[in-house]
């Protein structure tokens, strides 16, 4: 079934389909956090904003990736803008979700005593409530990059520009081999970046260890 | 937007196998199937995990790599061996439904596990000091406390589903997202748009009314509690 002379023959191709990957990746969640941490703070400041960004959040992720990616095309043309803005808009979601209730999860006695200490509204942002919202933060960032590694794959739809390994699934339909190595590429970027974050999470906050079970049932 | 509208108000658009109400039919039945083999599965998996406290590690990390797991990769990779067994619906139906239970086996496991697990420790205690059968502790204290948490899960799992099952149309499985894969083939926006805006009623409706299911379920245990 697996016709391991075409991967020989390609390890090259590969290698660069894995870098784009990477590459298409690492932009969005870049981007995607400095536009995520500004929203968020101006969310936790501003209630009816944050009604409002909840809300648009809750609808951008019935919007299938499929569609989103094809659906600009006609609207800004074929560039890296019509990958990127697709992704940055899932990777918002998913941060400013997550980067809210670090902010909310601060304890209020918390806040009473940095307030007492003479900290201004903003030094006490900087200062106590970001800090104690970084495990939270970083439980976003790990499910926004394995969100974003899979809607690379679905990239692929745009032509053979984009795609990362997804270009090996959306070329040739009927060709098992190149299918698997997209598929399984893909697989195996993702599973590795999770348990790549999970571990960095567990590190930076051995404290929360006993909470891991818990995290991650929505309501 | 316009363009949709003009597509919709085409009757030609309504019937037959490449019709609204053919594909919307479609696209409901596999998400429908899809979701109750995920919680056929999920759920007392999840019952036995929550209850027990057995194997929570287990489950964090099947839901996990579950989640982990690319929507489309995961349709992809089963390709080539369905196709290989079946050639038929091997290569356009159950990639995706086989996807789709992958998809909806984590948040389903999660919140059932955690929700059971998180009831009130006292409260288990006293319905086992008045003789319960841990058959009865689960299904007349556990469950109807973390039902809301419970269907939640389910919740989160249909819209999911619902979105994602438009990628089944890459491999030729018509439903909602062969709209949107045929839209783009043929430059038709008012076909793309009209896909997309299908998809998102149906995963919204999904959405609305579970969480109203959600709501009535959690209703009596608040009024209880007060």
């Amino acid at each position: 079934m697996i016709d391991w002379g075409w991967i020989g023959d390609h390890l090259g191709a590969i290698a660069g389909r894995l870098g784009q990957h990477l590459e298409l990746t690492v932009i969005a969640l870049a981007v995607g956090f400095a536009l995520s941490l500004g929203l968020a703070i101006l969310s936790a400041r501003v209630r009816p904003v944050r009604s409002i960004v909840i809300g648009i959040a809750g609808i951008v992720f019935t919007i299938p990736s499929l569609a989103l990616f094809s659906a600009l095309v006609p609207i800004i043309g074929l560039s890296l803008l019509t990958v990127e803005v697709p992704l940055v808009l899932y990777t918002l979601v998913i941060y400013v979700r997550n980067i809210v209730a670090g902010l909310d999860s601060v304890p209020p006695d918390v806040i009473e005593a940095a307030d007492g200490m003479g900290y201004t509204a903003n030094g006490r942002l900087a200062r106590v409530e970001l800090p104690l919202a970084v495990p939270l933060m970083i439980a976003g960032l790990r499910l926004a990059s394995v969100s974003t590694i899979g809607l690379v794959t679905i990239s692929g739809i745009l032509g053979q520009s984009f795609g990362g390994l997804g270009f090996f699934i959306f070329e040739r339909p009927t060709f098992a081999t190149e299918i698997l190595v997209g598929a399984v590429g893909s697989i195996a970027l993702a599973i590795s970046a999770d348990v790549f974050l999970g571990r960095l999470q567990r590190r930076l906050t051995p404290w929360a260890r006993a909470m891991d079970t818990q995290a991650g049932a929505a309501t | 937007m316009i363009a949709a509208v003009t597509w919709f108000s085409d009757p030609a658009h309504w019937s037959g196998q490449n019709g609204v109400p053919y594909r919307l039919f479609q696209h409901v039945g596999i998400s429908l199937v899809s979701v109750l083999i995920a919680m056929a599965i999920a759920l007392p998996l999840g019952l036995y995990i929550g209850h027990t406290r057995r194997g929570q590690a287990f489950a964090v990390n099947l839901a996990n790599v579950g989640r982990a797991i690319p929507s489309l990769a995961a349709i992809a990779i089963v390709v080539p061996f369905t196709q290989a067994l079946d050639p038929g619906p091997g290569f356009n139906l159950y990639p995706t439904v086989i996807a789709m239970i992958v998809l909806a086996i984590p948040p389903i496991l999660v919140n059932t596990y955690a929700g059971v697990s998180g009831v009130d420790a006292d409260l288990v205690e006293s319905a086992r000091a008045m003789g319960m059968t841990e058959r009865q502790v689960l299904t007349r204290v556990e469950v109807p406390v973390a039902i809301p948490i419970i269907v939640g899960g389910i919740r989160s799992a249909s819209v999911q589903v619902i979105a994602t099952a438009t990628l089944g149309a890459i491999y030729g499985l018509g439903a909602l997202g062969g709209f949107i894969v045929e839209g783009v083939a043929q430059n038709d926006d008012g076909q793309l748009f009209a896909g997309v805006l299908l998809v998102a009623l149906l995963a919204l409706l999904a959405e609305g009314g579970l969480a109203l299911v959600q709501r009535r379920l959690a209703a009596p245990i608040a009024a209880r509690a007060t």
